[in-house]
């Protein structure tokens, strides 16, 4: 599946970026420069919408925590409704507790 | 910004590729903005092509030939433009001669693995079948530098308050009943933290994890039928890269991430991670073996030679790695940096360490260069350097390792004269007092921190069968039991394997108890071996190297079968670390000076202040002072130990205590569990204070306070 991914802020200051298909180091680079996007509108909430997304790679985990660095680490960031794939990839390398896995978002 | 600096800018172009010259510095593949800066050293090669595969790809997609003009001295650099980091998988073809006499083995077609590559692709998944007719089996990857390690840093725990237990990636909860959602990988061992906390572990020694190839030499047991495999892993294909194999991850190609994640948890715990590294040799055997990395790029520079151009065989594996070649010397010191900076690794043992200090002929060197460049590293200043001081071209320097007043040891003469002690031999006493000291008449100058005190370990009987069996049973092997050690000092207590005879179960439970104990309460640094705190047996086999099964699984279920024996480890493992005065940095001086009234440590016997020491003694008991407890710094309890090992039971004086001290009973391995051993500070009061009845092979721990 090819990789998809849109982003958006709203009046509440909560960034939602939709991914979808694999996220691998190629894709990354565009889910970096979605984080970058919304990162500078200063964002109060990350929402993550996973649903559709069935690979994360290396390069992708990454991004991940670039962007708690990018926008501090009390930013809460809400993966929402990851498959079972990508949740084992976060365990296994010690990334479940950078991220709030939630089923919904707001919950 | 970086990528606009000029030198990060193609000049060159083959078939669409772009570079330009590359840095020299550093070796193997560097990712640089929009690219990567390859470097690789040859000293004898005439010309270097760079090969580029996409992930898995049976053919390359590129080979450019390094411009002769990119190559200063002897190292080709080349930076390569538009790759793509995850995807890439990369080597080297180097001509030049070919003329084994005078050492050179080039083959211009060989594709070569990386020696400085970060990342191994090919074994990805323990034990999957690969691609056997692949031209490029073992591929170098990328590995990303970026960790987040949230602040991590190596523990730097002073040596002496560790307790190791030397582990088995795979091996460690490979077994079902393991009951953990990735068996066999780092992420188990992550599961399992608890665990080594309730033991009070706080370090773990890893056999190697060092990338190597699980098939290598693979063949079929004429026993079991079982496939048969490196399961150890003592055959390094490289030594920057972490073995895929054991990560859940590896099929992704996420090892660095796992296992980096593991040790930050591990440090969070407050345990250490020792790693087991193999520089002695490398997988590629001797003149009949593969060529898959250094053979073909510098045969002359990584092995050692004899006169004829074949290989010296100190390590007993077929070829040796010429550690005390400069370059050698630099691609070790630049591997256990990496290995200390980027994994945040607390210490490493050096498998068969005397290699290390031999001469490119093969002699040994009374000041090898390697060793002292190690102890003086500033990158490694804080790790923990142990050495395996032997090795199988006969070179034994147990007490006698260059240690340049930072190198440990593995003490063998510990080993040896315990297990000796333990089944009941005569003459041992004299000795036994040495090792329980931290072994002064080997390491008087370097102090008890230099001893790696050990009964088992990997390589030999578990300390279950050490009293199961008088003998090796290798047969599963394929060796015709002809593989293995044959002098291990073990007693079968009667019978030889398993048996129902409870007297003889008995028997072994209670010497398994009174090894642990005075492994414990010994001055130097404890080792112990996975399984054995439960009574984990190999059947009698002692050199399961190629077992990956229920062999080497550890099997949890023994902690229901041998509850007795993992109650009673918990808590002897427990006391020592309750007890200060079991963990000095300095030898005893036998004599009273923080004026207590004792002597920091004095021997016993039946009758108290005098140890019997003749040639047909047994026995002998000790006592330390607390008031010495790290040289008087810290207050601590009087401990005293029996060590009866005569086959009847003694009567023991004890000696008298001050104050209003009393003596009260931590442990007695001739008690029925759980009377054997009782949870630091809830000792009860001994009835008498001044005489111990001490069963026939039996310890007793008596703390005074």
């Amino acid at each position: 599946m090819s990789f998809s991914i849109s982003s958006d802020v709203d009046a509440q200051k909560v960034a939602t970026i939709t991914l979808a298909g694999e996220l691998d180091s190629l894709s990354s680079r565009e889910f970096q420069s979605a984080i970058e996007h919304v990162a500078a509108e200063n964002p109060k909430e990350l929402v993550l919408r996973v649903e559709d997304l069935s690979f994360m790679s290396s390069a992708g985990l990454r991004v991940l925590i670039f962007s708690k660095q990018k926008m501090g680490t009390n930013l809460p960031i809400f993966m929402v409704k990851p498959q079972s794939a990508i949740v084992d990839t976060l365990e296994k390398t010690g990334l479940q507790h950078s991220v709030n896995i939630v089923d919904e978002y707001p919950a | 910004m970086m990528d606009t600096r000029i030198d990060y800018y193609p000049t060159h172009e083959h078939n669409g590729i772009k570079f330009r010259r590359g840095h020299s510095l550093p070796f193997g593949a560097t990712m640089v903005p929009n690219g990567v800066n390859f470097s690789i050293y040859s000293s004898a090669a005439i010309s270097c092509t760079l090969v580029l595969f996409e992930r898995g790809a049976p053919q390359p997609f590129a080979e450019i030939p390094i411009p002769d003009e990119f190559r200063i001295g002897n190292v080709y650099s080349i930076m390569v433009f538009d790759l793509d980091y995850e995807r890439l998988e990369y080597g080297y073809k180097m001509d030049g001669p070919f003329n084994p006499l005078e050492g050179h083995r080039f083959n211009k077609d060989t594709i070569l693995s990386d020696p400085y590559a970060k990342v191994i692709g090919g074994r990805d998944t323990w034990l999957a079948e690969p691609n056997w007719d692949n031209i490029y089996p073992y591929r170098s990857r990328l590995a990303f530098e970026d960790f987040d390690w949230e602040g991590d840093h190596p523990l730097e725990t002073p040596i002496e308050d560790l307790q190791v237990y030397e582990m088995h990636v795979r091996g460690f909860t490979k077994d079902p009943s393991s009951k953990v959602k990735n068996p066999g990988t780092f992420t188990a061992i992550r599961d399992k933290i608890p665990y080594l906390k309730e033991m009070g572990i706080n370090c773990i020694e890893l056999l190697p994890i060092y990338e190597f190839d699980e098939w290598e030499f693979n063949r079929t047991s004429p026993i079991t039928g079982e496939v048969l495999v490196n399961y150890w892993g003592y055959s390094t294909v490289n030594f920057f890269s972490p073995k895929a194999g054991y990560a859940a991850t590896g099929k992704f190609g996420m090892q660095v991430d796992e296992l980096k994640t593991l040790i930050k948890e591990l440090h969070k715990n407050g345990i250490e991670v020792w790693l087991d590294v193999v520089f002695n040799h490398t997988a590629e055997g001797d003149h009949r073996g593969h060529t898959i990395s250094f053979r073909g790029i510098d045969n002359k520079t990584y092995y050692m030679l004899t006169p004829e151009g074949y290989y010296f065989n100190f390590s007993g594996t077929g070829n040796t790695l010429n550690c005390n070649h400069p370059v050698v010397r630099n691609m070790v010191l630049d591997c256990l940096r990496y290995w200390a900076a980027d994994y945040h690794i607390d210490g490493f043992r050096f498998d068969l360490a005397a290699i290390l200090g031999r001469a490119q002929d093969g002699s040994p060197l009374s000041n090898p260069p390697l060793l002292e460049s190690l102890a003086h590293d500033p990158i490694l200043a804080k790790c923990k350097l142990i050495a395996e001081a032997w090795d199988a071209g006969g070179l034994y320097q147990v007490g006698s390792f260059p240690a340049y007043g930072r190198w440990a040891e593995w003490n063998g003469k510990y080993r040896d004269t315990l297990r000796k002690y333990l089944k009941g031999d005569e003459g041992q006493v004299g000795d036994m007092m040495q090792r329980i000291q931290g072994s002064p008449d080997l390491y008087y100058y370097r102090g008890p921190n230099a001893s790696i005190n050990f009964i088992t370990c990997h390589d030999g009987f578990t300390l279950y069968d050490m009293f199961a069996y008088n003998s090796k049973h290798n047969e599963a092997n394929g060796e015709n039991n002809n593989d293995g050690a044959n002098d291990n000092n073990s007693w079968n207590c009667g019978w030889e394997g398993e048996t129902d005879d409870p007297a003889v179960n008995h028997l072994r439970h209670k010497l398994i108890k009174n090894a642990l104990t005075i492994l414990m309460v010994s001055q130097g640094v404890p080792m112990v071996l996975m399984g054995d705190e439960m009574g984990r047996t190999q059947k009698g086999n002692n050199n399961t190297y190629c077992q990956d099964n229920e062999l080497n699984w550890l099997d949890w279920s023994l902690i229901e079968k041998n509850a007795d024996i993992y109650n009673f480890a918990k808590h002897i493992m427990r006391f020592r670390h309750g007890h200060p005065v079991l963990r000095s940095r300095r030898h005893f001086q036998h004599r009273d000076y923080v004026g207590s009234g004792y002597p920091d440590i004095s021997f016993h016997g039946v009758n108290a202040w005098y140890a019997d020491t003749s040639a047909g003694s047994r026995s002998f008991a000790f006592m330390l002072c607390g008031d010495h407890a790290k040289q008087g710094i810290v207050k601590d309890d009087m401990i005293y130990v029996i060590m009866n090992m005569y086959w009847d039971s003694l009567t023991f004086e004890l000696p008298e205590l001050s104050r209003d001290r009393k003596w009260h009973v931590v442990a007695n391995t001739d008690m029925p569990s759980p009377d054997d051993v009782f949870p630091l500070g809830k000792e009860p009061l001994l009835e008498n204070q001044h005489h111990f009845l001490a069963g026939s092979r039996s310890v007793v721990v008596l703390v005074g306070k």
